[in-house]
């Protein structure tokens, strides 16, 4: 499950970082999303992966971590999820206005 | 009287995220229109926040940190707000950038788009977050909201030059915080807690197969501070977004970057001031910071417009406390604060003062290109037209000349730091601390070589740049005095008397600023008001 994990979130970087790297503005937001939902992984990595946890309290398992799914990065990765989302929308209104104000989707407002 | 005191104090900590968000929602109910009732909700809410934050800072210097526990859960679990001297201190000043942005906005540009208050509140929010934050999440979350609340800021007046720069300002911002998260995640991975107090426990007990990780993932998360504290090479985005951005949002971005700075210096101390990891990292510190500076003072002597030169300049004070930071000694971190409060203010003052010099030098020249949003019906309804019915910005006074001057001069000598303003003060307390003046016949190391390079260069090319763009703006053939409103005059006014104030004040505000940094260094003090509940969680006493 680990090297499934790691290679999703190497893959989703790799081409996260190319497509960032691309002079075209669309492009880049794609590679800015891609990113992020590497991020996203990652984070929810880190809490330990884990099989057959409990998410939530239930009677009779000792309330620890050694029973229980780490809920912390859970947390995390939902609020990283929401702005990411936000962002993601904000960056999209600019490229929009850029399109409109500069007649392309060059990043740099010129071929 | 002094028992109502008490029992509010400990809620002066969160006032300053929850004023401004606040005051926001109330302007966002407000509609377009209706400017100058939110000038005047907007200044009476940056005044009270100015208020709240010395109130802040007088505490915190009498009776040490304030913890603010959000439902009573202990720290380390709940949400922790904690004011100490650093997070009072940068509050202080960012709210005075606040309140002078705002005055200068009112004469003129709050009219060049829409929401241009409730986003300064929200800056406003933002920022303070970002210095009472006690955990690495929560520190994400309010950089998130000013960062948000900046894209708004920097597009305000919209144009074609603010949308290209702010595409590439959102972009290298995202792709920071996704670096941010990155590193948070795998400090939490290692050590198990996000609270900065936490984990400076935590990473002095790491096991040893595990420190390389911790190392990993500060100096991920550190690449994130550097790219919003402008450190070279992650820097190309700020010239073209702050010389692009309208004045007073300029004015108000002079302290994002040192909001970086101060995450940097906040998380490197709590981290790595003892244990076995001790100090790691300062050389690059000082090495970024010393590229970053001479790198910055270059470009301006290159730059040919004044508002890429005051940009410049914010990158080349972000460098000097880079630097400053990475020597890692007291003394020199409390010249750094010091000097950093000086560099804010003049930063910000000249700002303003650009765009009313740009405003003078291109006098006919039409807005369109400035603002094409601003429309002739914003831009004329409460504008006086004169006998020949154009409408009037500023009255042209006959001393409005002499003001500018010695109001760039002002800022010269500030970005400068020549004496005898408050940046000379600054420098040569991190000088003669970097160099141990006083300590007898110590040798000055490499390093402080280095920085004393660093820091002489940089000044005499600000000097020089600045020297040379003055002599061609204001010693031109004589034409019609600038036209100056009274809001904006007094904003400059009020930052660059608050630099003169910071001169003659220099004793107890360095005083301060070296306490500051003797607290940071050996951050027990810190850890043990954040988890020591030395002020217990108030609330839950409280119910009882």
């Amino acid at each position: 499950m680990e090297l499934v994990l790691a290679l999703a979130i190497g893959v989703l970087t790799g081409s996260g970082a190319w497509l960032l790297l691309r002079p075209r503005t669309f492009q880049v937001i794609m590679g800015l999303s891609l990113i992020s939902y590497a991020v996203n992984l990652f984070i929810f990595s880190m809490g330990g992966l884990a099989i057959d946890k409990e998410p939530l309290l239930v009677d009779g398992v000792t309330p620890d971590l050694a029973h229980y799914a780490d809920p912390m990065p859970q947390a995390l990765v939902l609020t990283a999820i929401v702005i990411g989302f936000a962002m993601t929308a904000l960056f999209l209104v600019v490229l929009l206005a850029s399109r409109g104000s500069t007649g392309t989707d060059h990043v740099d407002g010129a071929e | 009287m002094t028992t109502l005191v008490e029992r509010l104090a400990p809620h002066l900590a969160v006032l300053p995220i929850l004023l401004p968000m606040g005051t926001a929602a109330v302007m966002l109910l407000m509609g377009e229109g209706r400017r100058p009732a939110k000038v005047a909700l907007g200044a009476s809410a940056m005044l009270a926040g100015l208020a709240v934050s010395i109130a802040l800072l007088w505490r915190v210097s009498v009776r040490g940190p304030v913890l603010y526990v959000p439902g009573g859960w202990p720290a380390a679990y709940g949400i922790a707000v904690v004011a100490d001297g650093l997070a009072a201190f940068m509050l202080v000043l960012a709210w005075a950038l606040g309140a002078c942005a705002l005055i200068f906005a009112s004469a003129r540009w709050h009219r060049a788009g829409v929401h241009f208050h409730p986003l300064l509140q929200l800056q406003l929010m933002g920022l303070s977050g970002a210095f009472l934050a006690g955990d690495l999440f929560n520190l994400f979350v309010f950089f998130e909201i000013l960062l948000a609340a900046s894209y708004g800021l920097l597009l305000h007046g919209s144009g074609r030059s603010r949308i290209v720069a702010g595409l590439r300002y959102v972009a290298v911002n995202l792709t920071a915080s996704s670096l941010f998260l990155v590193g948070a995640t795998m400090l939490y991975g290692v050590t198990g807690t996000l609270n900065m107090a936490a984990l400076s426990e935590q990473v002095a007990h790491v096991a040893a197969g595990d420190r390389g990780l911790v190392h990993a993932g500060a100096a991920i998360l550190a690449v994130a501070f550097l790219a919003k504290a402008a450190a070279w090479p992650l820097n190309l985005w700020l010239v073209p977004a702050y010389s692009a951005a309208t004045a007073p949002a300029a004015a108000v971005f002079a302290i994002l970057t040192k909001v970086g700075v101060y995450a940097l210096l906040r998380m490197w101390t709590l981290l790595f001031s003892g244990g076995p990891s001790v100090a790691f990292g300062s050389d690059a510190l000082l090495l970024f910071g010393a590229v970053t500076a001479s790198l910055a003072a270059l470009a301006m002597i290159g730059a040919s417009r004044l508002a890429q030169q005051a940009a410049l300049s914010v990158i080349v004070s972000a460098g000097t406390l880079l630097a400053a930071l990475g020597l890692g000694r007291d003394a020199v971190t409390g010249g750094a604060l010091f000097y950093l409060t000086s560099s804010a203010l003049s930063a910000s003052a000249l700002f303003l003062l650009v765009d009313v010099v740009e405003r003078w030098q291109n006098a006919g020249a039409t807005l369109d290109d400035k603002a094409p949003y601003l429309s002739p019906a914003l831009e004329e309804r409460d504008v006086n037209l004169d006998d020949e019915q154009e409408p009037l910005v500023g009255y042209p006074f006959p001393a409005s000349t002499a003001f500018l001057g010695l109001a760039f001069m002002a800022c010269m000598l500030l970005v400068a730091g020549l004496p005898p303003l408050s940046s000379f003060v600054g420098k040569f307390a991190m000088l003669s601390a970097a160099v141990g003046a006083g300590d007898g016949a110590a040798p000055i190391t490499g390093r402080a070589w280095v920085f004393l390079g660093v820091l002489v260069g940089t000044g005499f090319a600000s000097l020089f740049a600045l020297t040379r763009t003055g002599i061609r703006i204001f010693w031109s053939p004589a034409r019609e005095g600038p036209r100056i409103r009274l809001a904006e005059g007094v904003s400059i006014v009020v930052l660059l008397a608050a630099c003169i104030g910071l001169t003659v004040a220099a004793g107890p505000v360095s005083r301060y600023a070296l306490d500051t940094a003797r607290a940071l260094h050996s951050p027990g003090g810190y850890v043990d008001a954040v988890l020591g509940g030395r002020i217990a969680p108030a609330t839950r006493a409280d119910v009882r």
